[in-house]
């Protein structure tokens, strides 16, 4: 397994604290360093800079302004940011208000007051770059870089877009302009810089320079390639099937550069391969002499971005940004305190030279023309090749994350979710791995899958939109009362209001209220027979509570429901909430762990989740490691999660939950009790409110009837519904009639009625002796069983006395499968014959009134 | 040959009407108001979008599959319904779980991620697939879908019921239209759906129970043989029918009928009694006589394990004769072929004028003929170790059917026949 997957970042902080809250024990830093353990890259990230921050989704990283970097009193490591937000984070909506089309690279500079600013620094993915342009503006045509670099043009305050005030703009354009000026000569941080190739090569020469010498630190602050590197060390999966065509050259590539570490391309860096490779010499001869380039870049004046540790004179004159921060590191901070002061100057210097300056200065780092040529020439040949390779080259690639993947998709059926690597969880960091790596499963099927319709195969389906075809005739509206009638007492009409579940309502209510405005999480356990209206309850809970949000009167919140029947495996469980809140499709091993991460990780911008977990029992799993992770999750400090389990009986944590997982669940509990005839009644005369069709009386008889048996609303509804058929059906065309008690009382019968009884009657004659027969027999032998042969000498005597004839064995064995098919009498295998044995399905009671008159 | 031709289509017309039972062709007897209560429930869901369930419960051949065809067939000749009905049809024998079941549903409505013939995705994934396009519908735009599940009692036994529970939830729910109707011949199935299946189905309970009487079975009766108006040859037709009347009134066919009515009401029995008649009716012998039903009659009533008493050996007989002694003497216990061969032997030694005795082997081979006519039945598997003559066995005929076979059976000795009448008599 490749190490990088649990390669572990440090962050540390960059420079001296700048001031410090002695009351609030906090001490403000100019810059964080993140540091990646095993490729040793090392960035520097410094205030004003543009960040990428981990949000829910690794595809979409919440894309930030460092304000303002502190630690606090408890020695936690914290960041103000100014967000930006996507046209994904807007409701859908409120898209429509721009009016124009939005490319997936702008951003909105978000100025809505629900975020918290404040997040912890570890959420720092790297640097990118938010280019402000003015709204008539067309974004610029890049062809590289494009997941580091976002244009803003409007700003979103939740209500409404907004052109960006002059002041922003041009905060936004310094931030840019400094940014580029403190970070380092060969910095490609100017947007207009960013296309011109003297720039790419200049990128590419210090990377390829740096890269084979891997004990060597890298010392790239604010350096785009460094940012690539490092979010390489964090995505290393996700990068790999990002952009196929990249490690599909690189495989092709890397044969020539073998010491590299692997896996930290981006489409740009391969021209920095080809550097390589058109130098056809070893390795690290040319990094001796890239490096000879490079200090002749330090000479002229442009700092840091010098890859030797063991030049500290130089480093300490020439510049202070470079930190060396190999693994062994004892001191960092000594060293960058000496200095600091220097650090600062030089900062001040750095920011005189105009662009014009700065480009000349760096122009001497071009390598020969020669070599561009030379680059030209292969990046054709690479192109070439980039559309004939397919995508399995790179599979079988460095890329083992993938295969990691591709492995966890197949084996569906994997019981034991739980069990992914401890290491993985280890710390927080870590687990952008499993993110990134979730994005590989989620990709690369669709990509196979959208290349088979060009090859002319049948389309398959994997994007197919569930949808049912729409009828071709419209619906007939009621035209009758009793249809009208039939229509509100459907147990799917949603009413406005569920009468006699108030006190619960509020209940539920205030629970998931409370645990939103505190931002925490918890459970409650709500169980009922069914049909007592919980999930009816909880469903208008939620609406409410969702137009509670709307209206801003409680933080938002994503709401998932997830239905124990629905699912074909308890495991599917987790699949389902992740596809709810990303959008993901993986499997439910992986889904587990992604969700596990999202749960115990501090997402700043990450709403509340209230989940919902119908049919709670079918979740058992022999190991319970589903209900346990379901109900481990709101007790974690970051999860934001809510969680209303609902079942049908009162005591199932005591039954069959394990005490860990009972614990965890907790005693926030609500019982529906069945519903009392008053309150169906109440029910079915809320729902007929205006509609005259059913007597008074009449409700209240299947009320009372239901109550009595079940209280189940469903079965109320469905006998109200039966009865206006039948009224309608005995009616005909005469005058509109009301539903009274004779066809209530028709319909509860047709409901309730016992089969039996009818069955035994409607039964032939010969039947009917059998059964007789069957009851002499039992008599006789004082025992509730016999076999064919026993009966059948009673059913002869019986056919005698009644004069009838007596029927031959194999009509008495047909009699009697027939009898038994009906379940009527519960019979034996047939292949014993004669020797079968019978009993009776009901009681000997209901056998001897159903065959007394006649 | 004008006759032959007549006679020609008189078989292909009634044969057609007694093999296919579930064709909508055909007539529906004593089912007016469950056919009215389907066509209307069903016309509902289409027109207005009604999500219903129900049940059509009756005993094995009391026309339910066939009720439905009728009211299928009906309901597609309305104009509002026409092709505004997806029908799925499943059958608890050929989906016997919830993957066949829902890979099949999704081939049948032809959702999006079918490829031909092919479902794609895992179990899993259809199963979120199907619950989505079903979640998305809704009543008023959506094409309504009925699923008619035959067999719906073999449903039940699937895991965690959760097809059903699917299916009744969402005729319970505001999404697609759909209308579950199942058809089953247990009369217990309410008791076997779980208690959350149970409260989401809607209790509709459609009955079938061969509910005629006598009269109304003489009126089947004609009906079922009678040449349709259509038939080419009018005069011919003219006659059969009146030869048919004639016969529903014969003493001799009502006593037929009669007798098939007390053993069974079942309209599948009556077909095959009159497609055993009709299958005499030649050229030669033009019309049906009472004489033809008698001898259906007789030929659909035999017993078939007396039968094969008819083709025994002497020898066979005379050991079956000893087994019903040995029943007799210990009241139905089991017994071995030493126990027979003994009891055959006191009869050759003390009462046979006629028998020749036989050697073991050949007794042996004789009682092992019989037990692969299933005459006699081990209690046990018989196992390689165990002798074979100490195999514990029942016998599987009647002492009733023993010596009914043989008053029937031909030049029996005198003296088998007089020691099967008493096992006292060699005393």
């Amino acid at each position: 397994m490749n190490t990088r997957q649990q390669s572990k970042l440090i962050y540390s902080w960059y420079g001296k604290p700048l001031g410090s809250d002695r009351k609030l024990r906090t001490s403000h830093y100019k810059g964080i360093l993140i540091t990646s353990e095993s490729s040793k890259t090392e960035t520097c990230i410094q205030l004003g800079d543009f960040i990428l921050v981990e949000g829910v989704n690794a595809d979409q990283p919440y894309v930030a302004q460092l304000v303002d970097l502190y630690e606090d009193g408890a020695q936690h490591k914290h960041a103000v940011v100014q967000w930006f937000c996507r046209l994904e984070e807007i409701p859908q909506n409120q898209r429509k208000m721009l009016k124009r089309d939005i490319s997936a690279q702008e951003v909105f500079f978000d100025q809505v007051l629900g975020y918290d600013t404040d997040i912890a620094a570890e959420t720092i993915i790297k640097s990118i770059m938010v280019i402000p342009l003015h709204l008539g503006e067309e974004l610029p045509v890049i062809t590289l870089n494009k997941e580091q670099t976002f244009y803003v043009k409007q700003s979103w305050d939740g209500k409404c877009f907004k052109v960006l005030s002059p002041d922003t703009f041009s905060k936004l354009k310094e931030a840019n302009k400094t940014r580029g000026v403190i970070t380092n000569s060969s910095k490609a941080s100017i947007p207009s810089d960013i296309f011109t190739p003297v720039k790419k090569k200049t990128e590419s020469v210090v990377r390829s320079a740096t890269k084979p010498k891997k004990i060597d630190m890298e010392i790239e602050s604010k350096h785009s390639s460094s940012k690539s590197s490092l979010s390489k060390e964090r995505h290393s999966q996700r990068m790999a099937n990002n952009d196929i065509k990249t490690p599909t050259a690189r495989k092709k590539l890397e044969l020539n550069s073998p010491t590299r570490s692997k896996g930290r391309l981006l489409g740009y860096e391969v021209l920095g391969l080809l550097d390589d490779d058109c130098d056809a010499t070893a390795p690290l001869e040319q990094s001796a002499t890239k490096r000879k380039v490079k200090f002749t870049n330090d000479i002229l004046g442009s700092p840091p971005k010098i890859p030797c540790s063991d030049d500290k004179s130089k480093s300490t004159t020439q510049s202070a940004e470079h930190h060396q921060s190999d693994i062994m590191r004892l001191s960092p901070y000594t060293k960058v305190n000496d200095f600091s002061d220097e650090d600062k100057n030089l900062q001040e210097k750095d920011d005189v030279p105009s662009l014009g300056g700065y480009q000349s200065s760096q122009s001497p780092v071009v390598t020969p023309r020669s070599r561009r040529r030379c680059v030209q020439k292969t990046s054709a040949l690479i192109a070439e090749q980039i559309s004939m390779l397919d995508q399995e080259d790179f599979l079988s690639d460095s890329d083992s994350s993938y295969s990691l993947s591709s492995e966890e998709k197949e084996d569906d059926d994997d019981d034991d979710v739980p069990c992914t690597p401890e290491k993985k969880t280890k710390s927080n960091r870590i687990l952008s791995t499993p993110k990134s790596s979730r994005k590989s499963a989620v990709h690369t099927p669709a990509k196979t899958l959208r290349k088979t319709p060009l090859k002319g195969t049948p389309r398959t389906p994997r994007n197919a939109t569930p949808e049912i075809p729409r009828r071709i005739q419209a619906t007939q509206e009621p035209a009758s009362v009793l249809e009208e009638a039939r229509l509100r007492l459907h147990v799917s009409a949603i009413p406005e209001s569920l009468p006699c579940r108030e006190e619960e309502f509020q209940d539920i209510y205030n629970f998931v209220e409370s645990k939103l405005i505190d931002g925490t999480g918890g459970c409650m356990y709500i169980s009922g027979v069914p049909g007592t209206g919980k999930t009816a309850t909880v469903h208008e809970v939620i609406r409410c509570l969702q137009q509670a949000a709307e209206n801003d009167e409680l933080p938002p919140f994503q709401f998932v429901e997830i239905n124990g029947m629905k699912l074909t495996d308890p495991h599917q469980a987790y699949v389902q909430i992740l596809e709810f809140l990303t959008g993901q499709k993986v499997t439910a091993t992986h889904a587990a762990v992604l969700l596990a991460k999202l749960f115990s990780t501090p997402g700043p911008k990450r709403k509340t989740t209230v989940l919902i977990v119908d049919e709670l029992d079918l979740l058992w799993t022999q190991k319970q490691n589903v209900m346990y992770n379901l109900f481990d999750w709101p007790t974690q400090r970051h999860s934001k999660l809510i969680i209303l389990a609902i079942a049908n009986t009162m005591d199932l944590p005591e039954r069959i939950m394990m005490n860990r997982v009972a614990s965890r669940l907790g005693l926030t509990r609500m019982s529906f009790q069945p519903y009392t005839y008053k309150q169906l009644q109440q029910i079915v005369s809320s729902r007929l409110k205006g509609v005259k069709a059913f007597e008074e009386d009449a409700v209240q008889l299947v009320s009372r009837k239901v109550a009595a048996l079940s209280g189940d609303a469903r079965r109320c509804l469905d006998i109200c519904r039966r009865a206006t058929e039948i009224c309608e059906f005995a009616r005909q065309k005469r005058a509109p009639e009301m539903v009274r008690m004779a066809h209530v009382t028709e319909a509860i019968d047709e409901m309730f009625s016992s089969p039996y009884v009818n069955a035994i009657r409607n039964a032939s004659l010969h039947e009917q002796i059998f059964l007789k027969a069957i009851l002499a027999e039992f008599r006789r032998a004082g025992v509730e069983e016999a076999t064919v042969q026993q009966i059948y000498h009673h059913h002869v005597a019986l056919c005698r006395m009644e004069g009838l004839q007596s029927p031959t064995v194999s009509e008495t064995m047909a009699i009697c499968s027939r009898l038994g098919a009906c379940r009527l009498l519960l019979v034996e295998a047939s292949s014993k014959y004669l020797h079968m044995r019978v009993r009776l399905n009901l009681s000997q009671d209901d056998v001897m009134y159903a065959l007394r008159e006649e | 040959m004008h006759l032959a031709r007549n006679y020609f289509w008189v078989q292909k017309i009634l044969r057609e009407r007694f093999c296919h039972h579930f064709c909508a062709a055909g007539k529906l007897f004593g089912m007016e108001q469950q056919y009215r209560h389907l066509l209307e429930l069903l016309r509902r869901t289409t027109v207005h979008g009604e999500s219903n369930s129900a049940l059509v419960i009756g005993p094995r051949g009391s026309g339910k599959t066939a009720l439905l065809n009728h009211v299928l067939k009906d309901l597609r000749e309305m104009t509002q319904v026409r092709e505004n009905l997806l029908e799925v049809h499943l059958n608890g024998l050929l989906q016997t779980n919830d993957k066949v079941a829902l890979k099949e549903i999704t081939r049948q409505l032809q959702l999006e991620n079918v490829v031909g013939d092919k479902v794609f995705g895992s179990f899993a994934e259809n199963l979120a697939f199907l619950l989505e396009a079903l979640r998305k519908g809704n009543r008023t735009s959506s094409c309504p879908i009925l699923f008619v599940l035959d067999e719906f009692d073999l449903f039940v036994h699937h895991k965690n019921q959760s097809l059903l529970y699917n299916l009744f939830d969402i005729s319970q729910s505001a999404q697609t239209p759909v209308t579950v109707i199942g058809l089953t011949c247990r009369q217990d199935i309410l008791e076997l759906l779980e208690k959350r299946v149970k409260s989401r189905f809607s209790h509709r309970q459609i009955y079938l129970m061969n509910s005629f009487d006598f009269k109304q079975y003489i009126k089947i009766f004609k009906n079922q043989l009678s040449l349709p108006a259509e038939f080419p040859d009018e005069p011919f037709a003219q006659k059969w029918n009146n030869n048919v009347q004639h016969l529903s009134e014969d003493k001799a066919v009502q006593d037929v009928l009669q007798k098939l009515f007390h053993h069974s009401k079942d309209l599948r029995s009556l077909h095959l009694l009159l497609m055993l008649a009709v299958s005499a009716v030649t050229v030669h012998h033009p019309l049906l006589t009472a004489a033809d039903l008698q001898e259906a009659s007789r030929q659909h009533s035999t017993d078939s394990k007396a039968n094969i008493v008819h083709g025994l050996s002497v020898l066979e007989i005379c050991l079956i004769i000893a087994m019903k002694h040995l029943n007799e003497v210990y009241d139905g216990e089991p017994f071995n072929f030493q126990m027979v061969y003994n009891e055959f032997q006191k009869f050759i030694q003390r009462k046979a004028h006629s028998m020749y005795n036989f050697e073991k082997p050949v007794v042996m081979k004789a009682f092992e003929h019989l037990l692969q006519l299933e005459l006699v039945q081990p209690l046990e598997r018989p196992s390689a170790r165990a002798q074979r003559e100490f195999l514990l066995l029942k016998l599987l005929l009647d002492s009733s059917q023993i010596m009914e076979a043989l008053q029937l059976y031909p030049n029996c000795p005198t003296d088998v026949k007089q020691w099967a009448a008493s096992s006292l008599s060699w005393l």
